[in-house]
């Protein structure tokens, strides 16, 4: 139910100590804020959980399985997987950031000016849009590190360029629809400019459902990142990362499964703990952002 | 209904304009001379001046531009720049074995999908339906290439019970078929999740209909009510979702034909990225692309087409 206030919000949903209560009673919600929460502290703390550099060589005790000295064994150059799996954490979550906050500013700018502005610019914006989501993401980021090389800047570049439209179009939806309601009209009576409309009246009721969006999307980025560094034109070496923990377990698969175990686990983890805070922040906020 | 065939039919093309003039874009604007990344650091002007001649990169940008879409239109998208071959046939070359993997991976995810889907939106809120909801956000999250990582590690090199790499030899059936079973398991794994959890809504939408209601009041049998009046139109999203869902897998086939060491789509963008070899990857994006936009234009119409509602608006 939107209630128009009278400083010309639209509250959805409950909000507060309301809104964690209800999350923390979504038993998905709560397991995956925990698991959230736990990635977060693991790349936060990491210099201290890690015991080992996590590009340090120790070439003797290479392939090593879990022991006490390694807890998740070694890989191909001796260096400690465990210290690879916490630092790769900062990486991952680091690109997540960034990526998510650069397009999630530039889909709200393109959004509301494709919502806002005249005809032609919501047209050509939304065929821009339209021509970037039907590239095929893997095949495009191959094609953009061939141009501008590996690199974990390529690798935000892509997360950027290929997300903006996700929320572009959420975005713009949400403009159109403010657009002719009441209060918007009044203000642009009272002689209000585009700018001050769109920055004081439909910014504070887009930015909602693009940050529960973004919260969204933060699994895709992760993989994203993973995925590039899995196939070596992500991270690079010897920076630790999942994918490239993952790739190093793919090419010695048959001297050591616990790469890819350690490696695949926290892309796992960290995916299905956003994925379910995701969805329960959704719910709980703004449940018509389902049906898109 | 031609009308609107006509105005998807120019969307579409449009779109793809769009996706070629950003292609070409990123080649050209971008800073970094694609002649010395092709040719490398240690090319001499003779040859670069040579090899812009050949690739007509002596021209002016929009004559360029214009040439390279005249090309497009021809079915031309360039040559290989090692060894010569026509960037179109390679691709269709290794076409049919990304798509095979695509069909067979969304087949089972269909196989599957719906019916859980079904089952969940009749009863509703039981345990089978509280279970298939959380795996199906677990399967629609989890990365492809972690499920295929997973996959490889248990079922072909602990268990032994599939190949690991290849995709057998050409001419036996049998054995690609047995070759494609844990790369198709992998790919439609999150689409499982993607159908069942689309179907479930569709249907518990569909069932709260008039039309459904009417049935109900008509005293016809529940179990005919479900798969005849309901199961029929709450199908329909999954038709759309399918056409987007083909052009994605197709994409994600990159990951899994590099695990499983499989010949495809993926495997020549992906070695060609290795040697730089940029005309035969924007040709593979470019088809991968063409094919997406054109199995979403006929998911449309086929939708509008079964949808009686849809249908009739037109």
């Amino acid at each position: 139910m939107a209630v128009i206030a009278a400083a010309g919000k639209i509250e959805i949903g409950p909000r507060g100590a309301g809104a964690w209560r209800r999350l923390l009673s979504d038993p998905l919600g709560a397991f995956g804020l925990a698991l959230v929460l736990l990635v977060v502290a693991i790349a936060i703390f990491a210099d201290l959980l890690a015991q080992y550099s996590p590009t340090q060589l120790d070439i003797r005790n290479r392939f090593s399985g879990p022991n006490a000295a390694h807890w998740l064994g070694s890989d191909h150059l001796g260096r400690d997987t465990f210290s690879r799996v916490v630092y790769g954490g900062r990486i991952a979550l680091w690109v997540s950031l960034i990526a998510v906050s650069l397009s999630l500013s530039i889909g709200l700018v393109l959004g509301m000016l494709a919502g806002y502005g005249p005809r032609w610019l919501d047209n050509t914006l939304m065929l821009v849009f339209d021509a970037v989501r039907s590239f095929p993401t893997i095949m495009f980021a191959l094609a953009v590190v061939t141009i501008l090389g590996p690199s974990l800047n390529t690798v935000i570049f892509i997360v950027v360029v290929t997300t903006i439209p996700v929320y572009g179009r959420i975005v713009r939806t949400q403009t159109l629809s403010l657009r002719t309601h009441e209060f918007i009209l009044a203000e642009r009576a009272l002689g209000a400019g585009p700018f001050r409309v769109l920055l004081h009246h439909v910014l504070p009721n887009v930015i909602g459902p693009a940050l529960i969006l973004a919260s969204m999307e933060i699994p895709v980025v992760i993989t994203i990142e993973a995925g590039l560094s899995f196939l070596g034109v992500g991270v690079r070496p010897p920076t630790p990362s999942w994918g490239s923990i993952l790739n190093d377990g793919y090419a010695f698969i048959n001297d050591t499964p616990w790469l890819i175990i350690a490696g695949g686990a926290p892309v796992v983890i960290t995916t299905l703990g956003f994925t379910f805070l995701g969805e329960a922040l959704r719910d709980i906020f703004d449940p018509r952002l389902r049906r898109e | 209904m031609l009308f609107y065939v006509a105005q998807r039919l120019a969307l579409a093309v449009l779109i793809v304009a769009v996706a070629l003039a950003i292609m070409f874009g990123m080649i050209h604007i971008v800073p970094g001379d694609p002649v010395s990344i092709v040719l490398g650091p240690r090319a001499t002007p003779e040859l670069i001046a040579e090899f812009r001649q050949r690739m007509g990169m002596d021209k002016p940008l929009p004559v360029q531009f214009l040439l390279f879409f005249l090309n497009v239109l021809k079915g031309d998208l360039g040559r290989d720049v090692f060894s010569g071959y026509l960037v179109l046939d390679l691709v269709l070359q290794q076409l049919p074995h990304s798509a095979a993997l695509a069909g067979l991976g969304l087949g089972w995810a269909v196989a599957l999908g719906i019916p859980l889907g079904c089952f969940s939106a009749i009863k509703r809120n039981s345990w089978l339906d509280r279970v298939t909801g959380v795996l199906s956000v677990s399967a629609i999250a989890i990365p492809t290439f972690v499920v295929a990582l997973y996959a490889l590690l248990v079922f072909a090199v602990w268990l032994r019970w599939f190949p690991a790499i290849g995709a057998g030899h050409s001419g036996q059936i049998g054995e690609q078929l047995w070759y494609l079973v844990l790369p198709a398991f992998s790919i439609g794994l999150g689409w499982v999740g993607f159908l069942a959890r689309l179907v479930r809504a569709s249907m518990l939408e569909t069932l709260s209909e008039n039309h459904v209601r009417t049935a109900r009041a008509f005293g016809l049998p529940e179990r005919w009510i479900t798969y005849r009046y309901a199961l029929r139109i709450a199908i329909l999203p999954t038709v759309t979702l399918l056409g987007i869902g083909f052009g994605r897998v197709i994409s994600a086939a990159v990951f899994i034909e590099i695990v499983f060491a499989r010949p495809g789509m993926g495997k020549l963008v992906y070695d060609s990225v290795v040697t730089q070899n940029y005309p035969v990857v924007l040709g593979a994006m470019f088809v991968a692309t063409g094919i997406f936009v054109l199995f979403t234009l006929a998911a449309d119409l086929v939708n509008a087409m079964l949808d009686p509602r849809v249908r009739e608006k037109l």
